[in-house]
């Protein structure tokens, strides 16, 4: 069976749609290219974000406020964290790989509602483009990405109005790519398939998915609340009408501790299907993934209140949510387990996409060590709201996410592009980055240690030698993002071809031309039973060879 | 001669503990602990670290491991083993680390109650102070000191966050002040409300923090133990000059306390102001 | 064959389902919409947590105290749960073919709907305070007020519906009905959550 078609017979199909570059900017309802559309728009706002993030280090490399004005480092800091949650981490993990991978993983030709899925894409750049433009018409939010009232409603209210718009219709767009991804998951899958056989970035999205369902519009309804403060003078959130702040930080941690997850949930998915293919083994406990996806899916939406223990919030409250957050750590830990058992005894081929994965596991084990040492109420009641927390959280979602959105790229670039990146390159950038993080991030544990509070933009001039290394590794970071960049575009015109399937993979994403047809196969979606079906059974290992370590190792 | 493996891991699980309780007890992050609560902050901060360091140790070891001693070989081909779970394996790795979590948060919860964060709000008595309008409000957060049979009574403050300043005032004394002094030794319970935005009282060598809420009154209990003076940091942002909001707290010995408390009180001989 | 490598066109690509005949699914739309209320429903599920909230650690001043006049809200209820029957009726009838009976009971509905609306904003008009009176009062127009607009959203479906399903030309028949099926049940849903609201804000 051929792709050729008589040419009289393609042009007698009513073109509706259109092809070949300009696709990528019209009301594509192609999974994959609404997935790309997501990948190139995060990444737009990632250097925009990136930006941001340079023009806050650059102000903390003295002590005093001496780079922007003081309102205006708020603003900074309130873009930079809105823009880098919901434009570029979120629709990223999820909007950009869920949309390309998970119809091939259900064998489907396209997700359940293709137009709701553009719909959902096309909210994003015009509510990223207002919320950015704040800063030039009105002066942008000032109180800081979590939007704290009475704060949020005494500061200027243009901007803070244009925040809550923006990150309303970002929430809707993230709930409408929700319920597409739970009805294609569990509605759309192949005849024969079972929900057992999927590749585990599929139960990772609809774990995710579950909690972007029940938590994201609780978030919408306190900002709709919120505004209604700052426009009609209602007093849900003003003490000064009778209003209560500290429900505004429960309702609004009520979807924000889960959006930790919605951050990096899909992330772990991902990870799941780079680490077996190029360490040329099954994925190791499957199920106990599965379970341990779901674990933290139901944990997750009870461990809110670990963000409010120096708030009002009465001793059992304190009590209940550390032991609640701890209990994360087990489902967690694993996952972690088990990826080092999956790479235990490989064949393991050190490339960009390997590299950035084991990047991924060394930073966010550190992260989730810290994140059960700030679920103890008594160790976060010295270190909330310091630089200790800012390090936590970026190790979760630079040292997690971001790394894993790398190796993701890596992975995948030959069947999006049909081209292969360039290998040195992309180890460069893996080294540049990985040295970068670290040297940003880890020093601002013990800032945060010593007494250096979070959101500020002036400091006790005793911290200042350990800033100015922050920022070193900040300019690090910025730097390794230039072979990545050259890398992507230099590859996509001239890369080596890639063929179909240059990784040797068993996912059915690789089962096609790359990159793909539009309706992903030609003839009948492949069944595939055995996403991981990797490597030689044990007892057709030439015992000869083996030496006692190679069975040791093989768990016999 | 080829050594067991298993006498290696053992070997090396030995190394590894005993490299993190090293660690552990060598490397201090923390700085100088000026109050009671301090040291035993400090000792669960140690234990979470001992744990933490070796955690992370071995796993990046472990991987690190891997990476070397699995790498693909130019000359090599095929797959790796098959091994697609092992469930006595995976049982272990829920079971020690639930275990360890257990631990930690039965331990922290002692932790928790030493430093008077089980003892509920607002029973402290300050409604003898000078306080009967307000004495049985209600508290919403923070540390009660846990008042031991005998001790001193606790000394009361009142502070008041707005932008971008501390307020203390003394009810004893009706002292106002922009500095919190207080004595060594002699527990102290600050009640604190914002006038303003949210703002929280933070002094790093106490290990303490406690938000300061417009409407919702707090409550923070320590007892200094080291004189000199620390800074208090405002933790939550509340503005523009957020960074800058910052006072101090003057530690003195008693003696010296009572001399600037009664060199400023107000109530009985108001000409020494 | 050439129906999978054509582009996917607009008209093909919304119904997957009926576009791949070799690919049947089951209708996976109902399931998609059942999805979208089980996050409507948080939202109301969030206002209902905040106004409990207040209530409860938030006393009014002396004075400020209101009891709700209860006769129309309960009017209210009456009028939206015989609309659930009403609709259910449209339903029956239009799997039975019969457009005409499905109609009248489908006008039926919206014309409860509408009357519900009015009486909601008779009562606006005659309690004793305001949008920003105080926490109740506020928590009470929000609630209510998103309610409302999922009413009126709701209203405005029906009328669609009853004009699809119009003898000549409509596109809702005994065979092909989702509309109706996908309106049916967010009434259901909006009736549901007045049930419960009505508890919370009314009753307790
Ligand atoms: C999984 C990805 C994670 C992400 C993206 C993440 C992100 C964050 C963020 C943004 C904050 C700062 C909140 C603020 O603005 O004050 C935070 C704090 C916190 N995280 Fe995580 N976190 C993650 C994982 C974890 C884990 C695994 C744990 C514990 C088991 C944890 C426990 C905490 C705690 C207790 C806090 C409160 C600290 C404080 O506010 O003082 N987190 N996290
Ligand atoms: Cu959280
Ligand atoms: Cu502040």
């Amino acid at each position: 069976m051929t792709v050729a078609t008589p040419p009289e017979i393609q042009s007698a199909v009513p073109r509706l749609q259109p092809s070949g570059w300009i696709r990528y900017f019209s009301f594509s309802v192609d999974h994959k290219v609404i997935g790309l559309q997501y990948l190139v728009c995060g990444f737009a706002f990632y250097l925009v974000g990136g930006a941001l993030a340079g023009a806050i280090r650059t102000e903390l490399a003295s002590p005093v406020s001496d780079f922007m004005a003081r309102d205006v480092y708020n603003q900074v800091l309130t873009l930079h964290g809105t823009v880098m949650i919901f434009l570029w981490i979120v629709p990223v993990v999820n909007g950009a790989f869920g949309n390309y991978l998970i119809p091939f993983y259900v064998g489907a030709r396209d997700m359940a509602f293709p137009r709701l899925n553009a719909v959902a894409f096309w909210l994003i750049p015009p509510a990223g483009l207002m919320l950015i433009s704040s800063y030039f018409l009105t002066g942008a939010a000032q109180s800081g990405w979590t939007a704290y009232p009475p704060l949020s409603i005494t500061t200027p209210a243009a901007g803070q109005v244009i925040w809550i718009l923006s990150v309303l219709l970002l929430g809707g767009s993230s709930i409408f790519g929700g319920i597409n991804f739970i009805a294609t998951i569990l509605k759309l899958r192949r005849p024969g398939l079972k929900l057992m056989q999927l590749p585990m970035y599929c139960w990772a999205m609809l774990g995710t998915s579950i909690l972007v369902v029940l938590s994201t519009p609780v978030l919408a309804g306190t900002l709709v609340l919120l505004s209604f403060d700052i426009v009609a003078h209602t007093g849900f959130f003003n003490p000064g009408l009778g209003g209560n702040v500290v429900v505004y930080q429960h309702l609004f941690w009520f979807y924000s501790h889960p959006a930790v997850y919605i951050m990096v949930l899909p992330a772990f998915g991902l990870v799941s299907e780079i680490l077996p293919v190029h360490a040329r083994k099954p994925l190791f406990g499957y199920v106990t993934m599965v379970y341990s996806i779901m674990a933290i899916v139901g944990l997750g939406l009870i461990v809110w209140a670990h963000h409010m223990f120096t708030s009002g919030t009465p001793p059992w409250m304190r009590l209940f949510f550390t032991i609640a957050t701890a209990f994360i750590a087990v489902p967690t830990g694993i996952k972690f387990f088990n990826w080092l058992a999956t790479i235990w005894g490989g064949r393991i081929n050190l490339n960009s996409a390997m590299l950035f994965s084991c990047g991924f596991i060394v930073n966010f084990v550190l992260g989730g060590i810290t994140g059960v040492a700030l679920a103890q109420v008594p160790f976060d009641i010295h270190v909330h709201d310091t630089y200790f927390v800012v390090a936590h959280f970026h190790y979760i979602v630079f040292g997690g996410s971001v790394f894993v959105v790398f190796a993701s790229v890596y992975h995948w670039y030959p069947k999006f592009t049909g081209r292969m990146l360039h290998e040195g390159l992309g180890r460069l950038h893996c080294a540049l980055t990985f040295i970068g993080f670290n040297l940003c991030f880890g020093p601002q544990h013990w800032l945060g240690l010593n007494g250096m509070p979070r959101r500020v933009a002036e400091y006790d001039p005793q911290f200042t030698l350990i800033n100015q290394i922050s920022s070193v590794g900040a300019l690090l970071m910025a730097v390794s993002t230039l072979p990545f960049l050259w890398n992507v575009v230099q590859s996509a015109i001239s890369g080596p071809l890639a063929g179909d399937n240059p990784w040797n993979a068993l996912t059915p994403e690789w089962l096609t031309t790359s990159p793909p047809p539009v309706e992903n196969w030609v003839g009948e979606a492949p069944l595939v039973e055995e996403p991981y079906g990797y490597g030689v059974p044990i007892d057709q290992l030439d015992l000869a060879a083996t030496s006692g370590r190679d069975l040791w190792s093989s768990g016999k | 001669m080829q050594i067991p493996s298993a006498i290696v891991t053992l070997i090396l699980g030995m190394v590894l503990v005993l490299g993190g309780l090293w660690i552990g007890q060598t490397i201090n992050l923390l700085p100088v602990g000026a109050s009671a609560n301090a040291p035993i902050y400090d000792e669960l901060f140690q234990v979470l670290f001992t744990i933490g360091a070796i955690l992370f140790i071995g796993i990046v070891g472990l991987l690190v491991f891997s990476l070397i001693r699995f790498r693909r070989r130019n000359d090599q081909l095929g797959d790796g083993i098959a091994i697609e779970g092992n469930l006595p394996l995976e049982i272990f790795w829920t079971a020690v680390p639930a275990v360890v979590i257990l631990f930690v948060g039965l331990y922290s919860y002692d932790i928790y109650d030493r430093m008077g964060g089980m003892v509920p709000l607002g029973h402290e008595g300050m409604a003898h102070h000078a306080m009967a309008d307000n004495g049985d409000e209600r508290i919403w957060g923070g540390l009660s000191s846990k008042a031991v049979d005998g001790e001193a009574m606790p000394l009361p403050v009142e502070v008041t966050a707005m932008q971008f300043a501390f307020l203390f005032h003394y009810p004893e004394g009706d002292i106002t002040a922009g500095e919190l002094h207080v004595p060594a030794n002699r527990p102290v319970t600050l009640r604190m409300e914002a006038k303003d935005v949210i703002h929280a009282f933070w002094v790093p060598e106490f290990r303490i923090k406690q938000d300061v809420i417009p409407g919702q009154p707090t409550q923070l209990s320590f007892t200094a133990t080291r004189p000199g003076s620390y800074p208090i940091v405002c933790a939550e942002l509340c503005g523009p000059y957020h960074g800058g909001m910052r006072s101090t707290v003057v530690v003195d010995e008693p003696e010296v306390w009572e001399a600037w408390f009664s060199s400023n009180a107000k109530s009985d001989d108001s000409t020494t102001t | 064959m050439t129906s999978t490598i054509s582009q996917a066109s607009d008209e093909a690509s919304s119904e997957v389902s009926s576009d791949h005949g070799h690919e049947e699914h089951g209708d996976f739309r109902m399931f998609g919409l059942a999805t979208f209320l089980v996050a409507d429903a948080m939202t109301f599920a969030g206002f209902f947590a905040a106004y409990l909230t207040f209530k409860a650690v938030n006393p009014l001043p002396e004075g400020a105290i209101f009891e709700l006049e209860l006769p129309l809200p309960i009017l209210n209820t009456v009028l939206l749960l015989v609309s659930s029957a009403t609709f259910h009726k449209a339903g029956q009838a239009i799997r039975q073919g019969d457009n005409g009976r499905c109609r009248r009971w489908l006008l039926i509905s919206a014309g409860l709907g509408i009357a519900f609306l009015a009486s909601q904003m008779v009562e606006y008009f005659t309690l004793p305070f305001g949008l920003a009176d105080n926490l109740y009062a506020s928590t009470f127009y929000a609630a209510t007020g998103f309610h409302g607009l999922h009413v009126t959203l709701g209203a405005l479906m029906i009328l669609i519906v009853w004009w699809q399903a119009r003898p000549e030309g409509g596109r809702i028949t005994a065979e092909d009905h989702f509309p109706l099926e996908a309106a049916e049940l967010y009434w259901h849903f909006v009736d549901g959550i007045w049930v419960v609201l009505f508890v919370i804000l009314y009753l307790l």
